[in-house]
Parts: C-alpha cells; structure tokens; sequence
C-alpha cells in the first residue's frame, strides 16, 4: 500500500515561467510547502492575491514530526477554509496523567470551556495536515483562485531589491529566474533564504537526545497524554506516550546527550526500548524512528525588506507544548492581511514591521515556555534534579504542587500587549478580550461567533449603536450587530462585557481585538482604524 | 530593600521551630535531606504565595551566595 506520505502530490512539471525570456513577475512568492507556507498562500489565495508556492521536494513532511493542533489553529484553519477535515480525522483529547518513577502521580483534565466550536486540542500526523491543505490548494484552484505549488522547485538564490526580489530556481531541467514583488520566507528551521541573506538565528541548544518513534499498535491504551518522570523503563529519563489517528502511537524518550545516534536508532536497540515501555507482549510496527536535538531561538526581525520570514523559518521551540506549528500559523494569520493592505496601497510599508514586532513578541512568549519546559524535562544540575523531584513527589500528595510540573505548556495565542497597532483599553471588560488578544468564540444562534467575524476589519457592537460600515481612508469597516438577548449561553456577556452594559469592538482581519470601548464614538474608532493599519 | 518580607523575629519559640527542624532530618542520609529541605522549601513558598514576598524572600538568601 502507497502511504501518502510516499505519494507525490505536486509533481514537478515544466512551466513557462522556464522559458521565458524575461524573468516572469509573480505577486507573492512563498518558499516552503510545509504548513506555514501553505497557509499563508491559501490565506492570500483567499484574498484573491497571486501566489506561487516553491519546494524543492513534491511530497508532505517525511518522519515523526508535529501531532498536536492547539484550538486557535483549527480556528484559523475555519476562517481560511474549514478545519473540519482535520477535526473529522484527528483524535480529541483532554486528559492527561503524570508518572514519576513507577507511580502515577496525578491525573489531569484539560477542562475544555464549554462554547468553542473548536476543541482544545486534537492530535494528527503532520503529513495529514498539509495533506489537507494540499487539498484545499486544489479546491481554491478549482474555483480559479490564482494559487499554484511547483514542485522540485529548489530556490537557490535571492536578490533583494526596494521594490521587488530575484529567485534562481532549480528543477530537474535546469535553473531559471522568477521575480516577486514580496517573498515570504516558509523554508523551515534550515532556512536557506536566512542563509543566503546572511541573517543570524540565535538561541539555545538543549544538550539532550530525543529518541521520537511512531509505531503502529492495536493497544487499548487511552487517548491520553502520558508523561513520565525518570521510569524504570528509561531510567534518570522521561518518555511521552500520545495516541495519533490510524492506531499509531507518538513515543518520546529522552536519551541523554552522550549518546551513539546511529546506534540508537537501529532497529535492535529501539525495539527492547519500546518493549520495556509497553509491555512484552505488546505487538507494534515502527513508522518512523529519529534522534532530535532540540533547540530554542529566533531571528531578530522577520521582516526584512521585502523578504519576510514566518514559521520555522523565523523561530524554533522544542515540541514540549507544541508551539511550532502552532505559532508559525499565528504567524501567516498577523502577515496576511497586512501584506494584502499595503500591496492594495491602503496602508504603508511599514505595517509590515508591526507583523515583525508582534510575532517577535509571540515567539519570545513560545521560547520563554518550551525552554522552562525543557529546563524541567531535564535538569541542568543536581539542584534544579532535586527541586524537579521534590515537586513531583509533593504533587502526588497536595493539589498545590501540581502546576509546579511542567511536561510541557500547550499552545495558546499570544495576546499582543503593548503592539503599537492597539488603542488605549477604553472598557471595563474582561481580560481575554483586552485590546491585543484573540477573540474568543462564542455560541450565537446563527453559528459561532468567530465564523460571523470572518478575516474583514469589523465593528462588533454589542446592545451598543453604531453605522452599518464606514470607510476610513480606504480601509472598510463592516458592522456585526450583537446582543445579549440572543446570547443563550452568556458566553458573548462572559467574554466581552464583563460588567459593562454594552460594548464596541474593533476587531482586525485575523480576529484579534484592536479597539474597545462602551459605546460608538466615531472620531475615536476612525483613530483606531488607522491605529491599527499602521497609519499613527 | 525587603518592604513586604519580614525579615525581624516572627516566630513564636523560635529553638522549638529549630528543634523540630532538625528532628524532621535525624537519620536521614544526605540526600534525603536535601530532598527534604527542597520539598519543604516548596511548601513553605506556595504557603507564601505572594510573588513579591517570594522574590524578596529568593534575594535575602541569595545575599550570602557567592
Ligand atoms: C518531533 C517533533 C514534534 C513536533 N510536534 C509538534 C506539535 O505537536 N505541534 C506543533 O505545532 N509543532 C510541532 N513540531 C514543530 C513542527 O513540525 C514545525 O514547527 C513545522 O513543521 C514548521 O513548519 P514550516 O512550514 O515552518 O517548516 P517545514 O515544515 O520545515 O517546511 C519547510 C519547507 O520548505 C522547503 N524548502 C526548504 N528549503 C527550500 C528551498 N531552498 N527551496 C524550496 N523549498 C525549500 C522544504 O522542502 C519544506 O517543505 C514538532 C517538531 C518535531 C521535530
């Protein structure tokens, strides 16, 4: 049987843009066809921009690489397209248990907040998710939207200039140059596009091996997330055990730094591991086995001219928590709508610098987490070993000591605090609607609150007044009229009035709070729309 | 310096306090005891709770640190 992940999805072909005699000029170019790239060119296929999508291979992503999708991601996913594809293949879960040595020393449930369309988490094998997206390419294809992916299309390349850049491109047929007005940088953690820009990629790197097997098992084990600290099975170590669609298992086992990586990795040495783990008589198949080393850091600024660099490409975590993919789709949600504003010239170049200062902000978040995750994974002394097992062992006992363990802190968007495209908070809301954050969703009688916001500039009026749309210097301004009667659940009351009566929201194209106040003033949302684009 | 951190006398029995101290590590080995003193520190911290006490509390120990 073929696996999708051996199935060439977008085999190379011969394009024009070959023969040319001058380089052909493409609207947006998008280097990488791993989620983030292709995210980021559906989101501007959505928008009716041009876009071509390069990679130098013609498959999705090969070995065991991302499974766990944070709700804000299905929700950019709806708001793109639909997650429901993802959501129908993937595994919900939300609880999770702790071991340290041979106990379990507590069990955890995510709690899910009621009134999401999304759940919390679900689990999915990273090929499937581009898979997915591959298929909505076609789908947007299929309606005429100018998006395209060449395959084998491996940039070798790039010159920068103002007002566009210059790609060689290499194809099993020889090279050939292609121009873009902008350049979006999704080539992954190896970027070549940094490389060849000469751009730094500073952080940290765990001196630690993981050891990350897939297997294929019939296990009755729960769909639950199972963490230990030190096992008999993996001594002075920990292991993760995640379930995936299709009966395959995520396995994490930490192996130390001092380690052989190609003797690991043999299948004699991996099978006794897992053995021990699961039981003996416990019959698996491996999918994949790798050896990672993990490493925390971030280029200084994702923007530079008019190359800009997301995903990956622009920041990596360790997967404790998993903010990878998870925050490189934060990333295309914050580009893309400020790119298709500034290419329509309704809004100035340098909105693109808010996309850099506020991603910059979501990373640091990421790393600052996954680094305290992994300092707890793997204690960097005997201090830090003695105080990480003191909490585990209180933690068995007492309520308290239990948000003290860290096995990792699952993805949550970022709020932007402090962006320079925020108004003054001018509401006695609730904090997860202050000016900066991601909406929360919210039930409403004619669907969920996020799909009425959709990826438009919108005045969210609650038993509040205020025009049906108006224009600010180019920028469209659409009302959604809500009130608390049609609020069966209290959830819209809950999330943005708080103890106010009523409640004017201006709300950005990736579904982040700009503006708030109690009631509609017009100069001051007119002042707010320009905030937001970039334009005080 | 310290303004929410009481840093005067404020236990009542002050060598009771130390005895029982040293009783909680009688004949335990060193790592034991190491253990112990991590697990209380914990307590004692989220007892506390308030993080400015708990900063100032983390640099009035630290002072004598090399
Ligand atoms: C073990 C492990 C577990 C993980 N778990 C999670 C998780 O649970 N949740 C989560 O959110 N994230 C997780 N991640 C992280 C996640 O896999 C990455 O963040 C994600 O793949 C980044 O996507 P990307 O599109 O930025 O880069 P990539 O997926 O690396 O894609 C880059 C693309 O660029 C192409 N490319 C490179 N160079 C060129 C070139 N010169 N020309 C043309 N194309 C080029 C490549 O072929 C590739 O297709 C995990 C990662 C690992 C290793």
């Amino acid at each position: 049987m073929s696996k999708i992940f051996e199935t060439p999805l977008y085999p190379y072909t011969r394009h024009p843009d070959q023969d040319a005699a001058t380089p052909a000029r493409h609207k947006v170019i998008v280097i990488g066809a791993g989620p983030i790239g292709l995210a980021a060119a559906i989101d501007l296929a959505n928008q009716g921009v041009e876009v071509l999508v390069l990679d130098d291979n013609d498959k999705v992503s090969f070995g065991s690489r991302a499974i766990c999708f944070a709700k804000r991601q299905l929700e950019i996913l709806d708001r793109i397209g639909s997650a429901d594809p993802f959501v129908e293949r993937g595994v919900e879960w939300d609880v999770g248990k702790v071991f340290f040595d041979e106990r379990e020393v507590y069990k955890f449930d995510l709690l899910a907040e009621e009134g999401h369309r999304r759940p919390a988490f679900i689990n999915l094998q990273q090929y499937h998710f581009e898979n997915f997206l591959v298929d909505r390419v076609r789908e947007l294809q299929s309606q005429g939207a100018p998006i395209e992916i060449r395959g084998q299309n491996k940039v070798e390349a790039i010159g920068q200039h103002d007002d566009h850049v210059t790609l060689e491109v290499e194809t099993p047929e020889g090279s050939y140059t292609i121009e873009a007005d902008w350049l979006i940088a999704c080539d992954g953690a190896n970027s070549p596009t940094r490389r060849m820009l000469g751009l730094d990629f500073v952080g940290r790197v765990f001196e630690d091996n993981f050891l990350i097997a897939d297997v294929i098992m019939e296990a009755d084990f729960p769909t639950e997330r199972w963490f230990w600290f030190d096992p008999p099975f993996n001594k002075g170590q920990s292991a993760l055990l995640h379930k995936q669609p299709d009966n395959v298992w995520r396995i994490d086992l930490q192996l130390g730094w001092d380690i052989d990586k190609e003797e690991e990795k043999k299948p004699e040495n991996v099978i006794p591991r897992l053995k021990a783990m699961l039981g003996e008589d416990v019959k698996f198949d491996l999918e994949w086995v790798s050896i990672y080393t993990f490493q925390c850091r971030r280029m200084e600024k994702f923007r530079h001219g008019r190359t800009l660099f997301a995903g990956d490409a622009a920041h990596q975590v360790s997967p404790f928590g998993a903010r990878g993919a998870n925050s490189g789709m934060q990333d295309t949600d914050n580009l893309v709508w400020k790119l298709k504003l500034v290419m329509d010239g309704k809004a100035p170049e340098s909105l693109l610098d808010s996309y850099s200062s506020e991603r910059v902000y979501g990373a640091d978040e990421n790393i600052t987490n996954s680094t305290r995750s992994t300092d707890f994974i793997t204690p960097k002394s005997d201090m830090s070993r003695l105080l990480r097992d003191a909490v585990l062992d209180l933690a068995e006992d007492f309520e308290f000591a239990r948000p003290l363990v860290n096995s990792g802190r699952l993805s949550v968007p970022c709020t932007y605090d402090g962006s320079s495209l925020n108004s003054a908070d001018a509401l006695a809301g609730p904090d997860i609607s202050r000016p900066g954050s991601p909406c929360p969703d919210a039930p409403l009688p004619d669907g969920f609150l996020l799909d009425l916001l959709g990826d438009k500039l919108t005045l969210l009026t609650i038993d509040a007044d205020g025009p049906e749309s108006f224009e600010e210097d180019g920028i469209e301004v659409k009302r959604l009229a809500l009130s608390v009667r049609d609020d069966p659940t209290l959830a819209l009351q809950r999330r943005y009035l708080g103890s106010a009566a009523s409640g004017v929201y201006l709300i950005r194209p990736d579904q982040h709070v700009a503006a708030r106040r109690e009631t509609f003033d017009e100069p001051l949302f007119r002042a707010a729309v320009r905030r937001a684009t970039g334009k005080e | 310096m310290s303004d929410n951190l009481i840093l005067t006398a404020n236990i009542d029995g002050a060598d009771d306090f130390y005895a029982d101290l040293l009783a909680a590590h009688e004949g335990l080995s060193p790592e034991a005891s190491a253990a112990l003193n991590a697990r209380l520190l914990l307590v004692l911290a989220n007892h506390i709770g308030d993080r400015t006490v708990l900063a100032e509390a983390i640099a009035a120990a630290a002072r004598k640190a090399k």
